[in-house]
């Protein structure tokens, strides 16, 4: 590789930061219905190329191994490795900003309008809607693991512990993880 | 000021326990809301489908609890205990991660961490579910929903204004 490859590829990998928080800010803006990380994905494997696809992967599995919204988590990961802690800080405050000043003017609204007979009944519909959004969502996550049986027994272990016998999330954590690690240890293989 | 306090314990444990993203935690949101904060299961999910309205991640809806229960420097509170815990952890892991590199433990807590987060999930559709379906139109809305995000790719966000415009008119006039 030439010097001018690597230092052209130098400066792709070291936007300025004012650049990493308008993209940013711009995926939190215009992602309406949810699909963040394909968005994050387009940006930083595609549109900029401030990562490889392999990189990217590598964050992804990281974003979604640890607690903490996937997305939020690639922010920070993917701005730490542009620009270090600054950097980190500043893609997740531009992915949350625009959702968080939209949905803090819903619930300034809703607060001054929660006695609206009309606002009610579109709400009920509204809320109906989103819980048959999220079944959607989480049958479409789960994919391969509703088939296989060790998954979808740990499924219902940790739905039966959750819901029917109301335990406490930290407590179904520690009953299941380790459960769960011990099934899958690496020697089992897949 | 203790409302606060109570406040920035209750999401930054929230925070931490947020394995496979934000929907995993709403079963244990939702009971300790209603126990701790008296946010009731209706007003819940009403703020829970404002955040599937709003552009970004759809968990910032947990700014509008905050703001709710102590105004806007509630929401600054939560927002910040919800999200910086789980924030820092990943980035910290994610510096580690580029030291140590591939193991086959990592994968191995992965993929058991993938069906804990769905039975989490499902819990979080459970408690969601049964607070919003509660009469016949709220469950054919509900799976109308459903049946259109799984099979055209339609945006939600129509799909959840259209059924809460859809649901007040079947509701105001028949």
């Amino acid at each position: 590789m030439t010097l001018a490859t690597d230092i052209s590829i130098a400066k792709l990998k070291s936007p300025k930061l004012s650049d990493i928080f308008a993209q940013f800010l711009l995926i939190g803006a215009i992602s309406f219905g949810g699909g963040i990380m394909a968005y994050e994905r387009i940006l930083l494997v595609e549109k900029r190329k401030w990562l490889s696809a392999d990189e990217f992967m590598a964050y992804l599995a990281i974003s979604q191994t640890m607690p903490g919204l996937n997305s939020v988590n690639m922010a920070a990961l993917s701005g730490d490795h542009l620009r270090g802690a600054l950097g980190a800080l500043i893609a997740t405050i531009g992915l949350i900003l625009p959702g968080s000043l939209f949905v803090l003017g819903m619930g300034v609204l809703y607060a001054s309008t929660s006695d609206h007979p009309l606002a009610n009944l579109i709400l009920i519909g509204i809320a109906a809607a989103a819980s048959g959004l999220l079944a959607a969502i989480t049958y479409r996550i789960g994919e391969d693991n509703w088939r296989h049986l060790k998954s979808l027994l740990i499924i219902v272990a940790t739905f039966i512990l959750m819901s029917i016998a109301k335990l406490s999330l930290p407590i179904v954590l520690l009953i299941m993880a380790p459960i769960a690690i011990y099934l899958y240890r690496p020697s089992q293989g897949v | 000021m203790s409302l606060l306090i109570q406040l920035t314990l209750s999401f930054a444990l929230l925070s931490i326990l947020a394995v496979g993203g934000g929907t995993a935690v709403l079963p244990e949101m939702q009971s300790l809301l209603a126990h701790q904060f008296g946010i009731d299961h209706t007003q819940f999910v009403h703020i829970y489908s404002f955040g599937q309205l709003a552009p970004g991640p759809n968990m910032l809806m947990v700014l509008v609890i905050g703001y709710q229960l102590a105004g806007l420097i509630g929401a600054g509170i939560v927002l910040l205990s919800f999200f910086l815990p789980s924030s820092i952890l990943c980035f910290y892991v994610g510096r580690l991660w580029n030291r140590f590199g591939e193991s086959p433990w990592r994968r191995a807590v992965q993929n058991a961490l993938e069906p804990i987060s769905l039975g989490l999930m499902a819990s979080g559709v459970y408690a969601v579910g049964k607070a919003s379906i509660v009469s016949p139109i709220t469950l054919v809305l509900a799976l109308i929903t459903f049946y259109l995000i799984l099979k055209t790719k339609l945006n939600p966000v129509y799909l959840i204004l259209g059924s809460g415009g859809l649901g007040a008119l079947v509701m105001l006039y028949l």
